[in-house]
């Protein structure tokens, strides 16, 4: 029985698996060799017990700090040394440039003040400078949300580094915040930390409005009690001197105070910005560089800090385009010679449309919006049905709209590249943000055996080259492919080496030549449930597809032997497919304590996360997985390598230490569902419904946590 | 490899394609059952349209009508219920070259697949549309559909229908960029053949409403009709559909009627006490969608290798 409700004291207790532990938080210098809390089993269930036994853990654990420290020594300097802002703007930077690895900055403010502009610019000028960028935007669900308000927070973060950036990254070094009250949307997201230094703008102190001041005056003494470093700017007041409205116009001065921190590419940003209002006049392109300009002289003689982050010469890099995932898909789509996509509106697969919209005619495309989810995807099954190659892109709710769908074209065994970029379930759910809920829905999501191949990428780059594979795959096992994004792949900007396109990747042109009318249209091979098919046009072929039980000819099955030997080759493709893979490949040593697995866009941070772990000695691997349908063939025998297996994902599980749920009523994370079923072994998982990406620390603690509770099990 | 021309004379082709070129399975259709004679129309017109089989596609959703292309010997694709519109937009939208067909019912069309009936008339793809109307879920047995007369018993409504009809002909008359609008009985070959005809002839989307008896389930709806032919309207006009005599002769009451006047047509359509028979609207004119989706189709692989390059650059660093 376990109870997890204790009443009373409880400080530095934490209770797992009905054993209660201690925790001491680790200094922030210490936490690179240390991690981020010590922890000791107190080997009771008794919380009395426990109570009295805990004093002379953390005792010890306290120790183990302090002699860190002292090994530590001169080094260990706080993070964040406090700057100096110079009243009358007349010094110079005292110390000049400091050079630093990375550095994340967020710029936060109202719907329509341009935030997300400034950043995008910052990450395409740092990318163009050969560093490696990762962007990612900050939508609030409402297109005007009330102003100064926390749930309305729209903005950006950029990650800046001397080397590929993979992942968002942990918590923010710096923030520009427009208001104070946005800061706060990000500060419940955990965006920032002890030491994260914000440039707040300080209009709001003055406000004529007594509330805001006091809202002001308020959030001001909190942020430095959450130890947040904090500068009041008269961004505002600055940019007076230009404009009548900075409403408009405070971002561009906001990327110059940014470009002169980061010693960002003056002209490089200036074209940018020119790049962006290339529709406007010249007039508001100068306007905009005047601007930059004034933001760029005013944090030289006003802000202390400035970062040199080196280039990198990763090859990724030396010939590269900028785009976030859903563009990486809809160039895929072009790339992989689909004919037609036909879509409808939803979040956050829409933006993939969007740009096919753009430019799908430089490759002869066209984009349908159909009227509803269920008539998109079959208008592209119409399409491929007559020969053209087809996709669909949509997100949860469309893929269940679609269900009905997907599972004719399964039946009917009908070529189909269907994107979900997944964000959180289940209904409406979160409509901007991420989740990886859609794989069980993916697998399974249909009435009767529905076999089909769904594969699931984990980079912006694989963004683009999946949905190649997806079309091709499509066509080679005559079946729809299920290809899984998600929202943080999606609005995650970065720079990608640039596709070396082949016209091999292109869909053959339409076959219109005769058909062996001695071959049936559903000639299925008995081993691998492979046939071709015939494409309307192609004289002797004529047959009627029907989603209705059918036989090799097409014909209504009235016969129990042909329904079960429909599904049967049906299913057979998947294991055909699954001969032609190879075995994933163990990122880490093959063998140790803890290998963690995980799919789609978690990749970069697990695997961030599962490098400073290794670096601190400990011994976990992990490996990602590409196909989810068929699997990846030598799991199992991967797994023997390690002590234990778990996988880390975006979606829900319950938590083994919550009330009412031990053994048989634990609901394990999607993926892990599937491993335990397909393994036969007992994979753990750890899965959370944030509705936002998981940064490498949050990770990293999930790995100490697993860790010590194998040392404890010992 | 020969056929007789209309006019008699021998017409030599390559290939020259007789009724049953067009005939597939044998029809598992109720005896009586209206939908024989839509079929038999059907062949006709495409044997005397001497249209390609293997370019042919007939697409249905789910129903007894549904069952169509599998009594073709051309393509056909039997899908899901309500969804024949979307699908057989979708072949066209990208193979204009196709010669596209759509057998639906009152049930497919006209409720499960509303959205898709209503946007479909608007997208007005150049396609045949004909909607199998018994007023009744024949192959799911006797549940009440959106054309059931009000007080007609159903297997859903025992006691009657509890609501006044859909006018499947308002409704389509209704929507923006509709080029044509018919409706026939099933009982009338000539009829039937003429109007079928023209709209598989007519540029766009040919939608014909056919009155059908369905003899087993809701037999009164039909032979209340067959019985009283005053209860229907032949509409002529010198733009509409000719007949003869005959046809005239069986269907006393007669009304003049341009079919390019969608506001009479919409008034003739409104009125409940008597059923229209012929071509309501045709707009020659209206744009058909399937000329805008099929762009870009005839761009070589070069053009391609060069416009996906040229994508690319926009994003280049």
């Amino acid at each position: 029985m376990s109870s997890s409700q204790v009443a009373g004291d409880t400080k530095y207790l934490f209770k797992r698996e009905n054993t209660w532990w201690v925790k001491v938080a680790v200094p922030r210098q210490l936490r690179s060799t240390l991690g981020y809390d010590l922890r000791r089993s107190l080997r009771t269930h008794d919380i009395d017990v426990a109570r009295k036994a805990r004093w002379e853990a953390i005792k010890e654990l306290r120790d183990k700090i302090e002699k860190s420290k002292a090994a530590h020594g001169a080094e260990a300097v706080e993070a964040g040394s406090k700057p100096v802002e110079k009243g009358n703007g007349s010094r110079q930077a005292a110390r000049g440039a400091q050079t630093i690895d990375q550095h994340i900055v967020e710029i936060v403010s109202d719907s329509g003040e341009g935030a997300q502009k400034c950043g995008q610019i910052l990450g395409l000028v740092s990318g163009k400078m050969g560093n490696g960028v990762w962007t990612v935007e900050i939508i609030p669900a409402e297109i005007q949300p009330p102003a100064r308000e926390p749930q309305g927070a729209s903005g950006i973060r950029v990650r800046m580094g001397s080397h590929y950036v993979t992942n968002m990254g942990n918590q923010a070094d710096m923030v520009v915040a427009f208001n104070e009250q946005v800061l706060y949307s990000r500060i419940s997201n955990g965006a920032y930390k002890e030491g994260t230094v914000v440039l707040l703008e300080n209009m709001w102190a003055e406000d004529p409005e007594e509330r805001i001041r006091n809202q002001y005056r308020e959030a001001l003494a909190d942020f430095q009690a959450r130890g947040l470093v904090v500068y009041e700017l008269p961004l505002q007041k600055e940019c007076l001197k230009l404009v009548n409205d900075p409403r408009k116009g405070k971002n561009m001065f906001v990327l110059g105070m940014l470009c002169r921190i980061y010693r960002r590419d003056i002209e490089k940003a200036k074209d940018e910005i020119a790049k962006i209002f290339k529709r406007k006049s010249e007039k508001v392109i100068k306007i905009n560089h005047d601007l930059f300009d004034a933001g760029y002289a005013f944090a030289r003689d006003n802000i202390d800090y400035e970062y040199e982050i080196p280039s990198t010469d990763d090859e990724r890099l030396k010939s590269a385009i900028v785009v976030n995932g859903n563009t990486a898909a809809g160039l895929g789509v072009m790339a992989a010679g689909i004919d037609l996509v036909a879509m409808y509106p939803i979040t956050p697969a829409t933006s993939a449309s969007h740009y096919l919209a753009e430019d799908f005619h430089l490759t002869g495309g066209f984009v349908h919006q159909a009227e509803d989810e269920i008539a998109a995807i079959g208008f592209a099954i119409g399409a491929s049905y007559a020969g053209k190659t087809a996709c669909t892109i949509t997100s949860g709710p469309g893929i269940a709209l679609k269900t009905e769908m997907i599972g004719l074209a399964v039946m009917a065994e009908i070529p189909l590249v269907i994107i979900d970029v997944q964000r959180g379930g289940p209904s409406t759910g979160l409509p901007t943000k991420v989740e990886q809920g859609d794989l069980l829905a993916s697998l399974y999501g249909s009435p009767g055996d529905s076999p089909k191949v769904v594969i699931a990428a984990a980079t912006i780059s694989e963004c683009f080259h999946f949905v190649i594979m997806a079309r091709k795959l499509a066509e080679s096992f005559r079946t729809p492919v299920l290809l899984l994004t998600d929202a943080n792949l999606a609005t995650g900007v970065q720079p990608i080496a640039r596709p070396d396109v082949s016209d091999e990747w292109f869909a053959p042109p339409l076959d219109q030549s005769a058909w062996d009318e001695q071959v049936a249209p559903y000639d299925w091979d008995e081993t691998s449930g492979l046939s071709e098919r015939p494409i309307p046009g192609m004289r002797g072929g004529e047959y009627i597809l029907t989603g209705l039980a059918h036989n090799r000819n097409s014909k209504i099955a009235y016969d129990t032997a042909s329904n079960q030997e429909g599904a049967d080759m049906r299913s057979r493709k998947l294991a055909a497919l699954s001969a032609t893979l190879k075995p994933p490949e163990v990122h880490g040593d093959p063998t140790g304590d803890l290998l963690i697995v995980g799919w789609g866009s978690t990749l970069g941070a697990i695997e961030e996360a599962v490098d400073l772990a290794r670096a601190q000695g400990k011994k976990v691997s992990s490996l990602h997985l590409r196909f989810l349908s068929p699997l990846e063939p030598g799991l199992k025998d991967i797994f023997a390598g390690f002590k234990k297996v778990m996988t880390i994902e975006l979606n829900y599980s319950d938590d083994p230490d919550a009330p009412l749920i031990n053994e048989e009523t634990r609901r394990y994370a999607q993926l892990a569902l599937v491993l335990r079923a397909h393994t036969l072994l007992d994979i753990d998982c750890w899965s959370v419904v944030p509705g936002h990406p998981l940064s490498p620390h949050r990770i990293g603690s999930v790995i100490d946590a697993r860790l010590e509770k194998l040392e404890g099990a010992e | 490899m020969f056929g007789l021309k209309g006019d008699w004379s021998l017409d030599v082709k390559e290939r020259y394609f007789t009724l049953d070129d067009y005939s597939g399975a044998v029809p598992r259709w109720c005896t009586g059952c209206g939908d024989h004679g839509i079929l038999a129309a059907i062949h006709r017109v495409c044997r005397d349209a001497q249209i390609t089989p293997e370019k042919t596609v007939a697409v249905s959703g789910i129903g007894c009508s549904s069952r169509l292309p599998h009594y073709m010997n051309t393509y056909g694709f039997h899908g899901l219920h309500g969804r024949a519109m979307p699908v057989a937009c979708g072949v066209k939208s990208r193979r204009p070259d196709l010669d596209v067909w759509v057998a639906t019912g009152d049930g497919d069309c006209f409720s499960i697949g509303a959205a898709h009936w209503i946007h479909a008339m608007r997208y007005n793809m150049d396609l045949t549309m004909l909607v199998f109307d018994n007023g009744i879920y024949g192959l799911t047995k006797k549940q009440t559909s959106p054309t059931t007369p009000l007080d007609v018993p159903t297997n859903t409504h025992p006691s009657g229908a509890l609501l006044p009809p859909l006018n499947p002909l308002t409704v389509t008359l209704g929507i923006t960029n509709i080029s044509f609008v018919a409706q026939i009985v099933d009982w009338n070959a000539q009829l039937r053949h003429e109007v079928i005809k023209k709209a598989h002839e007519h540029k766009g989307t040919g939608f014909v409403r056919i009155i059908q008896r369905c003899p087993v389930y809701v037999e009164s709806i039909g032979k209340g009709l067959q019985d009283e032919p005053t209860r229907m309207q032949l509409l002529t006009h010198e733009k509409g559909v000719q007949v003869d005599d005959s046809v005239k002769r069986l269907f006393p009451n007669h009304a003049e009627h341009d079919p390019t006047d969608l506001a009479a047509a919409l008034t003739i359509a409104a009125n409940d006490s008597i059923l229209p028979l012929g071509i309501l609207y045709h707009n020659p004119d209206a744009i058909c969608y399937d000329q805008i989706s099929s762009v870009g189709l005839e761009m070589s692989t070069d053009e391609r290798l060069a416009g996906m390059n040229q994508a690319l650059d926009h994003f280049a660093i």
